[in-house]
Formats: C-alpha cells, structure tokens, sequence
C-alpha cells in the first residue's frame, strides 16, 4: 500500500527556533578497553548512551535510566559505577572498561566468564555486562570472597532471569581458579 | 528517558564554581550525581546549567585534625567506606555506609552531595546530625560554618544559599573505643531506610553513661536528635531497662506519613530501632572496655 | 554412536556472544539513518481529548514527523489492536486504538508519536505537543467498577463488566449443604509487572525495491507481530518480516502487539527510513501490560474427615482498560485453583471488570499461581479448624499416582478436557516435607521463641497447565556444508530456545552441538508460529523439532545406504558423518549426502524419500500437559519490625523429561524469585485516582541477590505420553 505524503504533519526541515544548549558540544578524550578515543559529544548525552551509540560498544546495556538496575555499570578507573547516571563530558581524561574488554584476548574468556557458562549464570544475558564488570571489581579487592560478599556486591545488579544462585556460584568458582585452585565443573 | 537540554560547565576553581553559580539563572550543582542524573534523566529537574564540581580540587581530603575528622565535601562514599582513619576514629560513618545504597552508587557519590540532597531517609545525614556535623560552605564573599541541627531548612532543602557551595563537612570525635550503631529497617539491601537509627555512647569502666547521642532518619524533614532520651541517659547504668526507657519516646513522635508507608508504622519502628541501637553501641562499648582492661 | 545430548547439560549456544558483550537486542541494531521515536502519554486515568497541538513540537529542529490519531486513520487499514483471544464471555468489545485519539483511558495511553533525529531531541519535541484534556470520572479499581452506578472506565459504555463466566462442575450446593465443615476465605492478590531488565522496543525498515518492512522487535510471538502489522498496512505476508533479535527476557507482557510498535513501522513507511523505538522504564510501568488485581472469595466444604466435598466462590478480575489478550488469566486462576486435588464439586463464578488502570494480560504463571494460592489458603484454614496437620490435609485429598492420567470435569478454553496426565503428587510432597524437615518443625519453633525469634513454615502443591497447543512448527535442513540448521518461529527470551532445540536434533543428526544452527524467531524462516508462552517451546516447538530431525535422519540413512551399498544397521551417524561400524575407513561427511540429495540432472534422486535433507513439522499436540511441585518455605518474621526473613526454601518438581537439568533449574529459580516478589516485594500500585503510585525500580521492588533464600531443588521425572520427548513446560513452575 502506497502512503500520501499529504500527512499533516511530516515537518519540513526548518531550523526555526535553533537552541543552541540542545545542540552544545564538546570534545573528550576517553580510553575505552585501552584504545584511545576522541569524540565530539553533545554535553547532555549520558555515558551509556556514549558508550553504545558512539562508540558502538553495545555490550553495556541500559535497564532503567536512574541507576537502580545496575544493567549499565562499567569500570570507570577501575571502579564499578552507573554509567547512565554519568555525562559523557565527565568521562574526558579517564579510563573506561567494559565488558568488551573483560577478556584477556579476543579469543579467550575471563575466568569469571567461562565461570558463568560452566554455572548457567546467565539467561538472557541482559544484566550480564553489569554483573561482570562489578564482579571483576570484587574479586579484585577480594581474592576470596565469601557467598554473603559476593550477593552484597551484586545486591546493586537486578537479574530477572536466574535467581542469581548461578551468578553467585559462578563467582565462587572462579575466584578459586583465580587463587590457583582447580575450579568445580559442571 | 533523556535529559532536557542544559549548558555545562566544569570549573576547575572553587571561586568559578561560586561565581557560575551566583551568576547564572536556573543553575544546579553536579556533585556525584546518583541522585541529581536520575532526576535529570526522568525531567524532574530541568536546569539551564549544570556546574559540574568534579574538577574543583582540594575537596576530597580525609584528615583528623586535633579532635575532628574532617571531609572535603567532594570525598566518595567509597573512599570514605574504606578509610582506615575512618574505621578507627569515627567507625559509625563506616557503619552507616555499608547501608548505603550499592557500591556502584558509593562510588561515585559524594558526602556532600548526599548532605545537600537532604533525603530524609539518607543515612549520612542521619550520622552528621548523630556527630553533631558541622558543615562548612563558601559563598561568593565568606565562608561560613552551619551546626548540622541548622542544616535542614525544609524538605530536601539545606539552609545554604542559592550561591553557596559545601566544601566540607567536620566530625567532632567521640573517644576510641566508645559503643556505636547504625541500623535501619529498609526492604532490600541498600534501599533507603524507612527508618534507622544511630546511637552513640561513651561509658565510663562502670559502665555509667557518660554521654549518648541517639537519632532517628526518616521519620521527619531532617533527622530526629532524640534529646529527651540521651539526657535521661547520662549518669545512669547502661542495661537493657534503660534502653527500653530510652527507646520509649521514640514511639510518641511525629513521623512522616506518605503512600508507601503510615506514620503509626514508622513510630514503631523508631523505638524499636532505638533500642537495638543502644544496645548494639552498649555491646560495642562493653567489648572496647573489657579489651581495654584485659590488655 | 554419540553419547545422548538429550539429558545432558551441554554449553550453552547462546552464552558466548553474551558473555563478549556481542549480543544483538533491539537497542543495539543501528541503521544508516535511523530516526527515534518517542510517545506522549496520557497523565490521566480517564479523560476527553478535545485538541491536540503539534505546532510546537514539530517546530523544533530535528523533529521529522509527529503521528496522532487523526494521521492514522488516513494511513492503517485498521486503526484498532483487536483482542488477541476472542471469547463468548466478552460483554463488551474494547479493542485497543494505535493512538488515541477522542478518550483516554489510563495513565500512559499512547496519544502521539514524535519522530525525531535522536531519542533526547524526540523527548525534546514530545514535551511541547499539547494536548487539551477534560477529565472524566474513573473506574479506580475492579471491585468499585463493578458496583452499581460506578463511572465506566469507557465513556460510551454503560457499565464495567467486561466479560462473565463461570467454571463449574458437579453439584456444589449440595456438597454444601451436606457438608461436615465450610470454610470461607477472602483475598486480594495484587497487581505486578514483568520487568524484564530489558524493556520493549521495534525498530523497522523498509525495502523500497523489495516493498518489504523489516521489524525487529523484542517481542515473545512474530507470527503474531506479523499477522497484526500485516492487518492494520494492509499488506501481504510476505511484504512483512518480523525478527526477534536476543530479547532481555520476556515473562509475558512481550507476547502483546502494543501501539508503539504500529507506529514505528508506519513511521518507517513514511519517511522511508528506518525507525526506532526504545521504551524506557518509566514507560514500562504505564505502558507495558501488567497482571491482575484478583480479589477472591471463596469457601472449601469439607467432610468429617477433611475431605473436599466442593469448593465454590467468586472471582473479580482487575482486566485493565483494553482487552489486550483474553479473559486467558482469569480463566487460568480458576482452572488451576482445583487441580492438584480430588474436588467433586466445583463453581467459581468470575467476573472482569474493566478499569481505567494498565490493561491486564499474563505475567509468568498467568493467573495460575493465584488459583493454587487461593486453594492452598483454604486448606490451610481447614487444617488450622479441625486441628489437622496441614501436611495431612492435602495428603488426603490430593489426586494419587495410580489415578493418571486423571480426567477432571473442568475444560480449557478451547474446549478441551483438562486430563492430568502424569506425576506423583503425594510423593512429590511427602518428599519436599522431608527435605525441609516438617515433621521437627514445632521443636524448632519452640526452641526459636524460647530465644524471642518467631519462625514460621509453609506448604504449598501446585499443578500447571503447560504446552499450550496446537503446535510450533519447525523446520530441520542438512545444507550443503554439512552443518544442520533449524528454523523455527519459536521466540528465545533467555530460557535457552536455541539450546533445548539443538540438542534436540543433534541427538537424531550427529550429536554434535557445534555442527547446530538454531535460527529462531524469525517469520521468514517459517511461514506459520505462535511464538513463547504458558510454557510451551520445548514441549511444541521441541516435538516438532525431534520429529522433523527424525524424519531428516532417516532421509539420510536411506541415502547413505544407497551409496555406501550397506545395510542401515551397519552404519552409524556420529559427529558430521557417517561411518560403516566395522570399517573405520568407510564413511561419508553429511555434506556429500546432502549435496547428493539435492540431485543431478538427469539422474534419479538416491534413497527413497525424494529430494532433499530436510523436514518440516508442525506437530499437533491439543491438550496440555500437567507440571506439578510442591513448596516448603521456612521464614522468620521479627515481630518488631514486621520484617520477613525467608530462611530457607525447599522445592520438588516435576516437569516430566529434562532436555537440559541445569537449565531446568534455572528456569525455577527464576520463578522463585518471581514468586517471592509476589509475594513480598512487588506492588504495582495506584492511588484513588488511578495514578500508579510506583514509577520506578527504587518503588517497585525487585529482589535482587541478597533476599534469595537458600533454596534446594529437587526433581522427579514423570514423563508425559502426550509428545514423544515427555516433556512438560518448566518456565513458570517456580513462580
């Protein structure tokens, strides 16, 4: 079915009213997983939406917008934190990871990562990236941490699927391989 | 949800910080940011400018200085979560931060964004009014000092200017090894509290009271010293009877009401609360002297 | 041959791109050119429209178009969602319109879409659309609509009952009448949402030299997406595909087609360049159905010995303001509130009333969780009356093993007996009794209040209606490559689709897991599909899928028969070949034969089953299949706070055969977890104007790691006859 342009209110392009605060920009500097990026990004975009949409880091996903969910925490100089309740003009100067970069190579997985397959840590996989990148933040302040450690730290991360008992099993399990020990498998 | 258009500003001196806020029309501080960001995501706020304080250096010291912690207001949560002069000279404020919403939050926000921010039910403020805080802020032709008991102007609203910036927040000690406790009941992990309660008792090796500080959070505009109770308290033997005397007014005051939850409810919890409170200090303080006397 | 796959917990195919942060969902799907939508919503719960100005708003740079009521009616077919399950029961037709545009009729209805260059600018632009409302009196809640002169939510309706009905058998009034003991119970089960972390969202494109729109959206069913959007563009089957990218869990309310997705895709059609929408969280509380409102009564006639003679009473149901789906989760609460016992009498007469709140369809458990919680309440006010251990109560009336398959008097709503085909209940009971300890139960109780602690336990059977019928179809292929693939409409959601069918049909074609491309989800790669719901993909779809690899491998034997010139049973299919048994030399790669299948000019086809390695199935299975557990949870309360402690939890259930025991025990624990947010967390609230009071996540409490109790599985095997895999749905079980 064929559709009239005739509808009222397709817009023509008109810069009538130009505002220039929603249009203002800046320039950052940011390292992202230990590449170096330069971007020209509007002052009112939040870090997640810089993260996904610029810089096409799509791993870090956005669960709720006022930093409850946990789906869009990253490692901001090595601390875990809300990266929808963060500008992207805060971030120039720093050193982001996310969950892209977890990995020791492009082709191996973290401990904690084979650690979530081996445990069915994850189902749908959405509040996965949040998870990893707190949990990595965990085990690296704590190389054994007890199961009441592992749930206060992700008590900021909701998971609709799982029950989080894999996700907390699977941080056990890999903070043991991490201290040498063999891991349990499945 | 996306914010509404603003313009930004990221000072690098707190006397620019000042000035843009004097100057500019429709302006809001970003300190942290947990609890600003989610306002400004949901349009809930909708500011013009956006002083971003995160450059201002020099505000995230933690020191003693002679008999007072001191906290530049810009200090994280998470720095000040893991202080070690923290934990030894002021263990409360470490109590009360592991209730403290998740680490992700603590991580970014601010001991000063959390005392403007003035929520009733936060726990920092409920401790910087058990501490007897006093809050320093800097304003465009003087620095002034503002007792915490003077702080809360109204809901959500700090008695500072519109120009005037927190630059840090002051802790009078209590002794090393004095009883202290920071409880809440809250429905999850990391929610604000509904209601908490913070105590605070110094014991001689009797086991008198020689001083006691006991604060109600969330019940009111700003937390609640409970005056009447810590007075009744000092000179007298610390025991379970005492307590539960203390706790008693904790059931008669006025508390807020709101959809989620009835005042009658929050009465209950706070003398509950109190009680708890006082005896967990009372055990911390007993351990302290019985350590103190077998060294 | 292979060691089983079936049975086994194999790696999961879909966790390594998610682990990477590689997953595709609908927010990450970028198009050259792609614009953002975003909505303006009602801020009333009932209210005339008398204007709407877009002056404003489409005024502003980079807005590319504003859609209202008014603009669709020139351009759909169809400016109506119609209900998704038609029913005699219905009194009154509210279907759902794309934008409103005479009348609104709760909080967060669709009003306009604004087009913009980005979501901020669109957000930007939805502000300044205003809209002229005059407020109108509400139906705030199901038992007021329903009272005489209640305001009707809808202004041209003349009263709030949506639709009647009754589910009945036996004769309850003289059960009644005769009976030892009555026992009555009132009980409000309260509003919820599903809350997928990640909410919904569509993008669409369209081909201009192929005239087809493409439409990914995070959505449980895209036959049914496709069917819709086809119904109200006025366009063929094949001019539409929809795709189901990775979705961050569905639970439910993703089985709707919603207005924003009709307005995505006909905002693509328009502009002629790709759309998105993303829905946010705050949307997700006003615009994403929810589930029920119930409030029960209802009363247990027992006999001297504790025996149910009938249980009767009445049901209002909350349906919200459109009929989104069906009168499905009324209907699912009253058939399952008798079946794990022996009820000779049974009348619960329903009543759905419509109001102006959200509109209600399923949340995981689809009402069932409500009808087990109102028979077990009742049970457990028969024990607290007549002093009888609870435990013995249900033990005495609960439908017994050597009774299956039990055919009870009640229907589906298809017309189709509810058979209980197979499970152990007493067992399953007796055993979970065990684990948790009840028998020492009171010792432990005393013991715990000599210490000033209040513990208190809990008992709770259920049996669930799963495999909702009739069929998924699916479809298995050899390529030429060698590799098998698997088609099918069924929708992943994060419950393992693709794995449960991979290991399906590796287990008839090599055993290989890695050799398995599943593609799922996609109208293109089926031509017919229901899509994931009420528990049905492995039972459905996984049938299907098993017979379909069945009939693909016997294509494949009798072709290699042929060309290896050796009996069948001499041969075996392991990994991506086939080997002769006694001869390691001899075999043949999967690609040969199916690259033979395809056949040459000229030359006959090899084998007997014509050309081709590959089968498709659409399995008809009409009746459901009976899931069944029992639950003890053990809580302290402390009496000063009235705050609840789950302390321990213990489960035993039984869906029939395990494709993959790890993933079952998942699909459980996330149900539990679902189910204790029921329970004690979640509240979908409203005020007495029918503004939802929690907007967001900090008041809408999810639990999250640190309420979960401990919480010990255990599992029973009762296979079902009704599918060669025995299977039964698990995805709600927990809840």
């Amino acid at each position: 079915m064929r559709v009239q342009a005739t509808l009222h209110a397709l817009v023509e392009r008109v810069e009538r009213m130009p505002d220039p605060a929603a249009r203002a920009t800046r320039t950052i500097t940011v390292v992202v997983n230990n590449a170096n990026y330069e971007a020209e990004v509007a002052v009112r975009c939040t870090l997640v939406d810089f993260i996904r949409h610029d810089l096409k880091l799509t791993g870090t996903h956005v669960g709720c917008e006022h930093g409850v969910c946990g789906a869009c925490t990253i490692l901001f100089d090595g601390r875990s934190i809300r990266s929808c309740l963060m500008l992207a003009v805060q971030a120039d100067g720093h050193r982001i990871t996310t969950v892209e970069g977890i990995a020791p190579r492009s082709d191996d997985l973290h401990p904690l990562q084979q650690a979530f397959r081996d445990h069915h840590a994850l189902q749908c996989g959405f509040c996965t990236p949040g998870m990893l990148t707190t949990l990595i933040e965990l085990l690296g302040e704590n190389s054994d941490p007890s199961e009441e450690d592992v749930k206060v730290a992700i008590s900021g991360n909701l998971c609709r699927c799982t029950g989080y008992r894999g996700i907390v099993l699977a941080t056990l399990d890999a903070a043991k391989r991490m201290r040498g020990g063999k891991g349990s498998t499945r | 949800m996306k914010p509404a258009p603003f313009t930004y500003h990221d000072p690098q001196r707190l006397s620019d910080a000042i000035s843009l806020l004097a100057s500019l029309d429709n302006p809001k501080v970003l300190a942290g940011g947990q609890s600003l960001v989610p306002m400004l995501n949901m349009r809930f706020v909708q500011p013009d400018h956006i002083i971003d304080l995160n450059k201002l250096p020099g505000l995230s010291d933690i020191e003693i200085v002679g008999d007072v912690l001191r906290v530049g207001a810009m200090c994280r949560q998470r720095d000040l979560e893991l202080s070690p002069i923290v934990r030894s000279h002021c263990p409360i404020i470490r109590g009360a931060l592991l209730l403290v919403g998740h680490r992700q939050t603590r991580n970014r926000g601010t001991l000063g964004g959390s005392l403007c921010h003035l929520d009733p039910a936060a726990e920092l403020v409920a401790v910087a009014a058990a501490l007897d805080a006093v809050v320093t802020v800097a304003g465009p032709s003087r620095t002034r000092n503002i007792p915490f008991a003077d702080f809360p102007a109204g809901f959500m609203m700090p008695a500072i200017g519109m120009d005037e910036i927190v630059t840090e927040v002051r802790f009078p000690l209590w002794p090393i090894g004095c009883g202290y406790s920071f409880i809440e009941f809250a429905r999850r992990h990391g929610d604000f509290a509904i209601v908490s309660a913070a105590a605070l008792l110094h014991e001689d090796a009797d086991g008198r009271v020689i001083r006691a500080s006991l604060t109600l959070g969330g019940v009111g505009v700003g937390p609640l010293r409970m005056n009447d109770a810590e007075r009744m308290m000092v000179g007298q033997q610390a025991s379970g009877a005492l307590f539960r005397e203390a706790a008693e007014s904790g059931g008669s005051i006025d508390a807020l009401e709101d959809a989620h939850v009835t005042s009658a409810y929050r009465r209950r919890l706070a003398k509950a609360l109190s009680r708890r409170a006082l005896e967990q200090a009372h055990a911390r303080a007993s351990d302290t002297s019985r350590a103190g006397r077998a060294s | 041959m292979s060691a089983s796959v079936v049975g086994t917990n194999v790696e999961r195919v879909e966790d390594l791109p998610l682990l990477r942060g590689n997953g595709r969902f609908v927010d990450d799907i970028d198009l050259p050119g792609m614009l953002h939508a975003a909505f303006v919503r009602s801020p009333h719960a009932h209210a005339a429209i008398r204007s709407i100005e877009t002056t404003a708003a489409a005024a502003l740079p980079g807005v590319y178009a504003i859609l209202t009521g008014d603009d669709l009616k020139k351009i759909l077919v169809k400016t109506q969602l119609v209900v998704g399950l038609p029913s005699p029961a219905y009194k009154q037709e509210l279907h759902r319109p794309v934008l409103a545009r005479e009348e609104v009729v709760h909080v967060g209805e669709s009003i306009a879409a604004v087009i913009a260059e980005s979501r901020y600018v669109a957000e930007d632009a939805a502000a300044l659309v205003e809209v002229d409302f005059d407020p109108l009196p509400m139906a705030v809640d199901c038992q007021q609509a329903l009272s005489p002169g209640a305001p009707p939510a809808h202004r041209n309706s003349s009263h709030n009952l949506v639709a009647e009905f009754a589910l009945n058998y036996g004769d309850v009034d003289a059960a009644f009448a005769t009976a030892n003991h009555i026992f009555r119970e009132s009980l409000w089960q309260h509003r919820g949402g599903s809350h997928s972390i990640e909410c919904r969202g569509s993008v669409a494109i369209h081909d201009p030299i192929e005239d087809r729109l493409t439409f990914w959206s995070s959505t449980q069913t895209p036959h049914v997406a496709r069917r819709i959007l086809c119904d109200v563009l006025g366009r063929d089957e094949d001019q539409v595909r929809v795709v189901v990218p990775d979705v961050g869990g569905g639970f439910g309310p993703k089985l709707v087609f919603y207005p924003e997705d009709v307005c995505v895709a006909v905002a693509a059609l328009i502009l002629g360049r790709p759309v998105k929408w993303i829905e946010d969280r705050r949307e997700h509380f006003v615009a994403t159905t929810q589930e029920r409102d119930q409030y029960w009564d209802v009363e247990i006639a027992v006999d001297a010995a504790a025996r149910i003679l009938g249980v009767r009473g009445t049901l209002i149901h909350d349906h919200g303001a459109y009929t989104a789906r069906g009168v499905n989760v009324a209907y699912g609460s009253a058939a399952a509130m008798p079946l794990p016992y022996r009820v000779p009498a049974y009348r619960l007469d329903i009543k759905l009333a419509v109001t102006n709140k959200v509109p209600v369809t399923p949340v995981r458990g689809a009402g069932q969780p409500q009808g087990v919680f109102a028979m077990e309440r009742l049970l457990d006010l028969v024990a607290r009356e007549l002093e009888i251990d609870r435990a013995e109560v249900r033990r005495r009336n609960l439908v017994a093993a050597d009774e299956m398959p039990y055919v009870t008097p009640l229907k589906t709503r298809g017309g189709m007996r509810v058979i209980l085909d197979s499970g152990d209940y007493p067992r399953c009971q007796a055993e979970t009794l065990k684990r948790a300890g009840w028998d020492g139960f009171r010792v432990r109780q005393l013991a715990a209040r000599a210490e000033g602690r209040y513990i208190g336990i809990g008992l709770a059977n259920y049996v669930e209606g799963t495999g909702r019928g009739p069929y998924e179809q699916v479809s298995v292929r050899i390529q030429p490559s060698g590799r098998v693939h698997v088609y099918t409409g069924a929708a992943p959601m994060g419950q393992s689709t693709k794995t449960m069918l991979a290991q399906i049909v590796a287990e008839q074609l090599g055993g290989d897991m890695d050799n398995i491309t599943v593609i799922a989800g996609d109208t293109a790669a089926v031509p017919l599909g229901l899509g994931g719901f009420n528990s049905r993909q492995t039972v459905l779809a996984g049938t299907s899928a098993h017979v379909a690899a069945v009939a693909v491998r016997k294509k494949v034997f009798a072709i290699a028969t042929q060309l290896l010139e050796t009996d069948e049973k001499d041969l075996e299919l392991d990994g991506r070949e086939i080997r002769v048994r006694t001869s390691n030399a001899v075999s043949l790669p999967l690609a040969d034969i199916a690259r033979a299948a395809a056949g040459l000019p000229g030359f006959p086809v090899p084998g007997r089953y014509g050309p081709g390695l590959a089968a498709t199935e659409q399995v008809v299975i009409d009746n459901m299949t009976y899931a069944n557990g029992t639950a003890v949870a053990e809580v302290e309360v402390d009496i000063e706070t009235g705050g609840v402690k789950l302390t321990n939890l213990v489960f035993t259930h039984d869906c029939g055969r395990a494709i993959h025991p790890m993933i079952v025990d998942g699909q459980i624990l996330g149900g539990i977890a679902h189910g204790i947010g029921n329970a004690l967390f979640e509240w979908m609230a409203f005020d007495s104007n029918a503004q939802p009071l929690t907007t967001n996540l900090a008041e809408y409490l999810l639990v999250s790691a640190t309420e979960m109790p401990p919480i010990h599985i255990g599992h029973h095997e009762s296979p079902t006859t009704l599918n060669p895999l025995g299977v039964k749905g698990v995805g709600e079980s927990g809840v």
